[in-house]
């Protein structure tokens, strides 16, 4: 063995290579604050290890991306954890960075003949900020792909170039597949690539200068990089690394968002806390000045900390350096808590957040089931589900003259007061129960605002329904099954099933000289009454299709419809958005779930 | 191998010798001027691919169906209506894909549209819970029904962006769609 590694040192002097690199002299010893410039080193390799891995499932591609990333998240084993790490690490690394910049201010690190890496160090600093810019896009969620547009519109501010520049980024016009290829190759490639160069000729200065000991440092003897600095080191790397892991375990991994929807707002944007400060900093500048606080005043500001060297020569340098270093940490710290508290108070903010993390949740469980994301990928499939899509078209549609469970369907509250019946459960047992119930059907949940307030439904309900004996009452309750029945319902399927004897009974009394509803509708073979709507089929995808196609036919309401659109005459709704507004109404969805509030 | 490097009071390595013969000048210059030929080819492709996105110009300006008039509220709110449009992004062709959004409101006879894309910083503006003006969530922009700008310190340059509309056959609405750039006062089409 001795004799194979003197081969190799003779072929390849990895001996020499390696002592130079270990034996490093420190003056004055080894120190817990030199730690700073190893954690970042370590957080950058996990970075790379993480990230390789993560690019080994990623498909950056629009109707690749959040249906990767979801997969990593959510399928892969082991994935929430990989991803977890890879973006706590990110954020870790920025308070490293802040840590590391704050060590050499003080320590004054900066000096002749440093000055070189210091700027090497600020470059250093912008890439990684590139990287996490980057980076907030590739899941192509509602949270980057927004977050994200701002960004690039503020580089389209640019002057001269702006236009350009943005076109350059995106990829053309329009955000699509060549801006996620760019972001990922920039994000991947071009970035990491001119990190790890740039962090080889950080430390290669380093080595050249050697540590920069602290005036205060009390005087100690001379220590080497191995082993003393480097268990130091490792220690301050393993706390980072239980800090990320703690963080990744308490959030329960990475947030995935939405997918990306150019045409749903999304209320919540905001850009990731580290860059809070300038998202705020954005609010103060009024009309026309935005140029110059997003980027002349930022790039003055760079361009002052950059000359901090040359400052530093001058007598009181060190102390205005240091004056404008904590200015500056203070004033983004400061911001950054202004931005927190304004959105804490905002009950839209709050809201919109609320809703966007209820979004990301149902398209989670949209991709979970049997049938996943289609190759069209996970917006075509949010698209098509009716307990997202349902409540959306019911606000904008219906929700001026109905409600849903007293609301507009996404929980506002329309100006006017109601003036059609409430949609909550209709087709159910109960909601049928509650029509015919003398003391509900002329309140504003069924007919109390309609002009069916004083029609013969009401009236029947009022005078005939009220004055019923205990058994036609019974036999009454044998009808409504069986006109709900009608509905099949999936929440209702085994409640049906397991009447089916008095369903069958029902259709029979549904014609019954006491109950006698088929005085008005027509149902199933009995056919006298043409007054009221149809009850065949009440309540089913059918039924509700064709009234909301068109209310004013002969089998609905014919010429007694005052006021309901005829939607699909008129097309003011295409036939995918009945059938969603329909499904939902009817709970008839993928994946069972309690509909939001 | 462990030899060391000579150094310098400042610890920089001394070149062995420093200077340089003349006649090798014509060599070096000859050196760089062939390395230079041959990787010219591959940077001169690598760059004309990668500028390729400049040369493109958005084809989003014909005029689109949006909606049907009587879908528009009579009482002058506005109502927010998603843009669907054929579109190609890059290798891919969609078919009535949603382009984005567009805010239609009746003045009169008139039907209006406004574009959804903030005019300060390209966020999606929403419109407060009262339907009395348009708010974008991002910084604070303000805009009246009409889409002007409606507060001094909205940081919105320009009014939200009015798309051109023309209502056919009695009842369809047809609105050309159209995005403008960020940021800048005047109305530059993306």
């Amino acid at each position: 063995m001795r004799d194979l590694l003197g081969w190799l040192d003779h072929r390849t002097g990895y001996r020499g290579l390696l002592r130079s690199v270990l034996y490093e002299r420190i003056p004055g010893g080894a120190r817990w604050r030199y730690i700073w410039g190893s954690t970042l080193m370590f957080a950058m390799v996990v970075q790379l290890i993480t990230g390789v891995v993560l690019w080994s499932a990623y498909s950056a591609n629009a109707q690749g991306a959040w249906e990767s990333v979801w997969f990593i998240q959510n399928q892969m084993a082991g994935g929430w954890l990989l991803r977890g790490i890879h973006h706590y690490m990110a954020q870790v690394t920025i308070v490293l960075l802040v840590l590391h910049m704050m060590q050499v201010l003080i320590d004054e690190a900066y000096r002749a003949p440093r000055e070189v890496n210091f700027w090497f160090g600020l470059i250093l600093l912008q890439l990684v900020l590139g990287l996490s810019l980057t980076g907030y896009l590739l899941p192509w969620d509602q949270k980057g792909f927004w977050a994200t547009k701002v960004a690039t519109s503020i580089a389209s501010m640019t002057p001269v170039v702006g236009p350009s520049l943005q076109q350059l980024l995106v990829g053309g016009t329009e955000y699509g597949h060549l801006t996620l290829t760019r972001f990922f190759v920039l994000h991947a490639g071009v970035l990491p690539a001119a990190v790890v160069l740039l962090i080889v000729g950080h430390i290669y200065l380093f080595r050249r200068h050697g540590v920069t000991v602290p005036k205060s440092a009390k005087p100690k003897e001379d220590g080497y990089f191995w082993p003393e600095q480097v268990l130091k080191d490792s220690v301050a790397s393993l706390i980072v690394m239980a800090t990320v892991l703690g963080l990744v375990l308490w959030s329960g991994g990475a947030h995935l968002g939405a997918p990306a929807d150019p045409a749903e707002p999304y209320a919540a944007a905001r850009p990731e806390w580290y860059f809070l400060f300038l998202f705020q900093w954005l609010k103060y500048f009024p009309a026309g000045w935005e140029v110059v606080g997003a980027q002349v005043i930022p790039g003055l500001v760079l361009a002052l900390v950059a000359a901090m060297p040359l400052i530093g020569q001058w007598k009181y340098g060190h102390r205005f350096n240091l004056g404008v270093g904590a200015a500056l940490l203070g004033g983004i710290a400061m911001l950054t808590w202004q931005a927190r508290v304004e959105d804490a108070a905002d009950l839209d903010f709050i809201l919109a957040k609320a809703e966007a993390d209820a979004l990301a949740e149902r398209a989670s469980d949209l991709a979970a089931l049997p049938q996943g994301i289609p190759i069209t990928g996970g917006l075509v499939m949010l698209r098509a589900d009716p307990l997202t899509q349902g409540p959306r078209i019911f606000e904008a549609n219906c929700s001026q003259c109905h409600r849903f469970d007293g609301h507009d369907g996404l929980g506002g509250q329309p100006d006017d007061a109601p003036s059609a019946s409430d949609l909550a459960g209709f087709g159910s047992r109960e909601w049928l129960a509650g029509l015919l119930d003398p003391d509900q059907v002329a309140t504003e949940t069924y007919f109390g605002a309609t002009a069916h307030a004083r029609g013969r439904m009401v009236r029947f309900v009022q005078r005939g329904v009220a004055g019923f004996t205990p058994e036609v009452r019974a036999d009454l309750e044998k009808v409504i099954m069986a006109v709900s029945a009608e509905a099949a319902l999936p929440g209702q399927a085994s409640v049906d099933a397991d009447h089916a004897a008095e369903i069958v009974e029902g259709r029979q009394l549904f014609s019954s000289e006491a109950i006698d509803c088929a005085r008005c509708h027509t149902f199933r073979d009995i056919s006298d009454g043409d007054v009221g709507p149809v009850l065949t089929g009440w309540g089913s995808r059918e039924w509700v299709l064709g009234m909301l196609h068109d209310p004013s036919s002969e089998a609905y309401y014919g010429e007694d419809n005052d006021r309901m659109p005829l939607f699909g005459v008129d097309e003011l709704l295409t036939d995918a958005e009945m059938g969603l507004v329909a499904d939902w109404l009817r709970g008839d969805w993928a994946g069972q779930r309690t509909p939001e509030p | 191998m462990t030899e060391e490097p000579q150094k310098n009071e400042t610890g920089a390595s001394v070149p062995e010798e420093s200077a340089e013969p003349r006649r090798d000048f014509i060599t070096g210059a000859s050196a760089i001027l062939v390395g230079a030929l041959a990787t010219l080819a591959p940077i001169g492709a690598a760059v004309v691919a990668l500028i390729d996105p400049i040369r493109r110009v958005s084809s989003a300006s014909d005029m689109v169906l949006v909606a049907r008039r009587a879908a528009v509220p009579e009482d002058g709110s506005p109502r927010k209506f998603t843009v669907t449009a054929d579109r190609k992004d890059a290798w891919a062709t969609y078919s009535d894909t949603p382009v984005g959004a567009v805010y239609l409101r009746s003045v009169g006879d008139e039907i209006r549209a406004l574009n959804v894309v903030c005019p300060h910083a390209g966020c999606f503006v929403g419109v407060a819970p009262d339907d009395s003006r348009f708010a974008c969530p991002c910084h604070r922009s303000s805009f009246d029904l009409d889409g002007v700008v409606n507060d001094p310190a909205s940081p919105s340059p320009r009014d939200m962006d009015a798309l051109e509309v023309e209502v056919r056959n009695g009842d369809e609405v047809w609105v050309r769609f159209q995005n403008f750039l960020p940021g800048r006062e005047e109305k530059t089409p993306v």
